[in-house]
């Protein structure tokens, strides 16, 4: 009974999940994966859907601990790859190992220590937030006792508490987004899959799942996200992928690919409709790493703003208005994979 | 470190929760969740189970069938038409039992809600989540055999003991129908306009034109192999025949096998559809 009571203690989900990793990865146990963080070992991974091929030949390896962001436009190959990793989508070629284990064959094994958080809402609407983690911790064999304990550990996690016994329908967006987070939790997984884990939440609502995955992250859970969202992959990611037309663009962390791909500094300058295309051209003389003429806008990768904006005024252009901003995510994501409303 | 401390009750939480099971064992886990579903519904589906087999035997069998004995027609075999009507009934009735807990349902967690691919996500195989559902299916056939049975006997329709056998009978008539059901509705991806054709060209003419009603004798020549080929004229004749107690072992067996190996089928071929749709 002590026992019970300190692991009854143990408020993260999550520190328990990490013992019994360690437990699981006794010697003997990971046969065939040299080092045992090591999770996730992708190599030349392909999914093809008929003629299509969603993802393309990628190479990636997860490690224990690390938040790893797979960002990319809609299309790219993001939610292929998160399928074939969740186990629920054989790969059509390359070689992928999960936990040590090979998803074609040991899916079930594999999925026992994962947790997934899709896309779209998955939860049965009609029944109530404690019968959804009810229902799923029966899916992994969990007796009652157990399920009963995490629900209310996890439910005070994700801040559901109060509508434990309520039904599943009137719950705000955020609120099953959370509920889907407590879920994808019940079994204490090893890794968490989250696709594109705040799409379609209000800022407020963002805010707070975000601040539930980095809690997630600090007590050490190894999470693998995908998303379009630039600020959501620099809040969570160590490293991230950018993913297009299902291969990688670029990889590093969130900051080596700003330095990568990016300037230190963005001069973004507005002129008078008439002059837009003129100043372009003029622009064209400016010394900065690169120059990117939108519709609406020019813009200057630079080195340093308004030295920059100094050296316009130079040119004899006076802009509307002008704005210098750090370099972002943004910026390398635009400039990998294009921007498509415009190409379109 | 507390860490320490919690490692026993780790290694016991570990070795408690394997995740993974024997087949069977995991397709208990989908049909628990049925269960959960079902807490939801159960009362209002018990006042369906019951009301229904007094409706029909009430106006079928009382009210139509003292116009069909005042005639004593002989196709009938020499029995009052509720007495014929009763059984037949019972497994046309398992066929609607199992029409709907197939179809929409099957739809509604793969297309709708979702649900079979947030199971899907966990340990379960797509033919756990199959299984799962017809073990559920076969537990509501058995609810509304044994409710069917207890009301057709109250109605004084029973001729024979061996109307207790009758239960298992209907309720592979309805997992004959079942499984090949949820086999082809986990494939639907676009709408659900196939079930609403499944229902009126096939469903309603089964349960007109099956022998429940009348004999199939009285159908012309040239239709009756239709019905024979038709799971449902398989579980009437054998439903009646041990209701009536005129069964036959030879006879058993063969409706008996054919039912058994439209299931067969239909579980065959689930395996591979839910897979199909599930696993992509």
């Amino acid at each position: 009974m002590a026992i019970r009571a300190a692991s009854g203690g143990v408020r993260c989900p999550v520190l328990t999940a990490v013992i019994r990793s360690e437990l699981s990865e006794a010697p003997g146990s990971v046969a065939g994966v040299p080092d045992p963080d090591v999770l996730i070992k992708a190599t030349g991974l392909t999914k093809r859907f008929g003629e299509f091929t969603a993802v393309d030949g990628i190479d990636f390896e997860l490690r224990r601990g690390e938040a790893f962001g797979f960002l990319g436009p809609n299309g790219a190959g993001k939610s292929s790859t998160m399928r074939m990793i969740g186990c629920v989508s054989p790969p059509t070629g390359g070689e992928l190992t999960i936990l040590g284990m090979n998803p074609v064959t040991q899916g079930p094994a594999i999925r026992a220590r994962l947790g997934v958080v899709p896309q779209e809402d998955t939860l049965d609407a009609e029944l109530t937030v404690r019968e959804n983690l009810l229902i799923y911790g029966r899916y992994f064999g969990l007796r009652r006792p157990v399920i009963a304990e995490r629900t209310a550990r996890l439910l005070d996690f994700v801040q559901l508490s109060e509508r434990a016994d309520d039904h599943v329908e009137p719950l705000s967006g955020g609120m099953k987004r959370r509920l889907t987070i407590a879920r994808s939790l019940i079994n204490e997984p090893e890794i968490l899959i989250l696709d594109e884990p705040t799409t379609g939440l209000d800022p407020q609502a963002r805010h707070v799942v975000w601040d539930r995955l980095f809690r997630l992250k600090q007590q050490g859970v190894t999470l693998i996200l995908t998303t379009h969202y630039m600020d959501e992959a620099e809040q969570l990611c160590d490293r991230l992928v950018v993913m297009d037309g299902g291969r990688f663009a670029a990889e590093g962390s969130p900051r080596e690919l700003i330095e990568t791909y990016s300037s230190r500094e963005v001069l973004e300058l507005r002129f008078e409709i008439a002059e837009h295309e003129l100043a372009a051209a003029k622009l064209a003389h400016a010394p900065a790493e690169r120059i990117e003429v939108l519709a609406d806008r020019v813009l200057l990768y630079v080195e340093d703003g308004d030295a920059a904006l100094d050296d316009v005024r130079g040119l004899g252009l006076e802009p509307l208005t002008s704005l210098v901003r750090r370099s972002t995510l943004e910026d390398v994501f635009l400039r990998l994979t294009g921007r498509r409303l415009e190409d379109g | 470190m507390t860490v320490a401390s919690d490692v026993p009750a780790a290694r016991e939480a570990a070795a408690r929760e394997p995740g993974v099971a024997g087949p069977w064992a995991m397709a208990g886990r989908a049909f628990s969740a049925w269960l959960v579903n079902y807490r939801r519904t159960w009362r209002g589906s018990i006042y369906s189970s019951l009301l229904n087999p007094v409706l029909y035997l009430g106006a079928m069998g009382l009210g139509l069938g003292t116009l069909v004995d005042k005639h004593h027609a002989a196709s009938l075999g020499g029995v009052g038409y509720l007495t014929f009507l009763a059984p037949g009934l019972l497994a046309a009735m398992a066929m609607q039992t199992a029409v709907g807990e197939s179809m929409y349902p099957v739809y509604t967690a793969v297309k709708w809600q979702h649900t079979y691919q947030a199971a899907a996500a966990t340990p379960l195989r797509p033919g756990d989540l199959f299984r799962g559902h017809l073990m559920f299916t076969t537990m509501r056939l058995i609810m509304n055999a044994v409710i069917f049975v207890a009301i057709m006997t109250a109605f004084g329709a029973v001729r024979s003991a061996w109307v207790l056998a009758a239960v298992p009978v209907a309720v592979l008539t309805g997992l004959a129908f079942a499984a090949p059901l949820d086999a082809f509705a986990v494939t639907q991806e676009k709408n659900d306009q196939a079930f609403n054709v499944i229902f009126r060209f096939g469903m309603i003419p089964l349960f007109l034109f099956s022998g429940t009603f009348f004999p199939i004798t009285q159908l012309p020549g040239w239709i009756r192999p239709v019905a024979y080929v038709t799971p449902l004229w398989h579980g009437v004749a054998l439903c009646r025949s041990l209701s009536l107690g005129t069964a036959d072992v030879l006879g058993a067996v063969g409706h008996i096998a054919y039912l058994t190996a439209v299931a067969a089928l239909g579980l065959y071929a689930g395996q591979r559809t839910y897979r199909r749709r599930l696993h992509v």
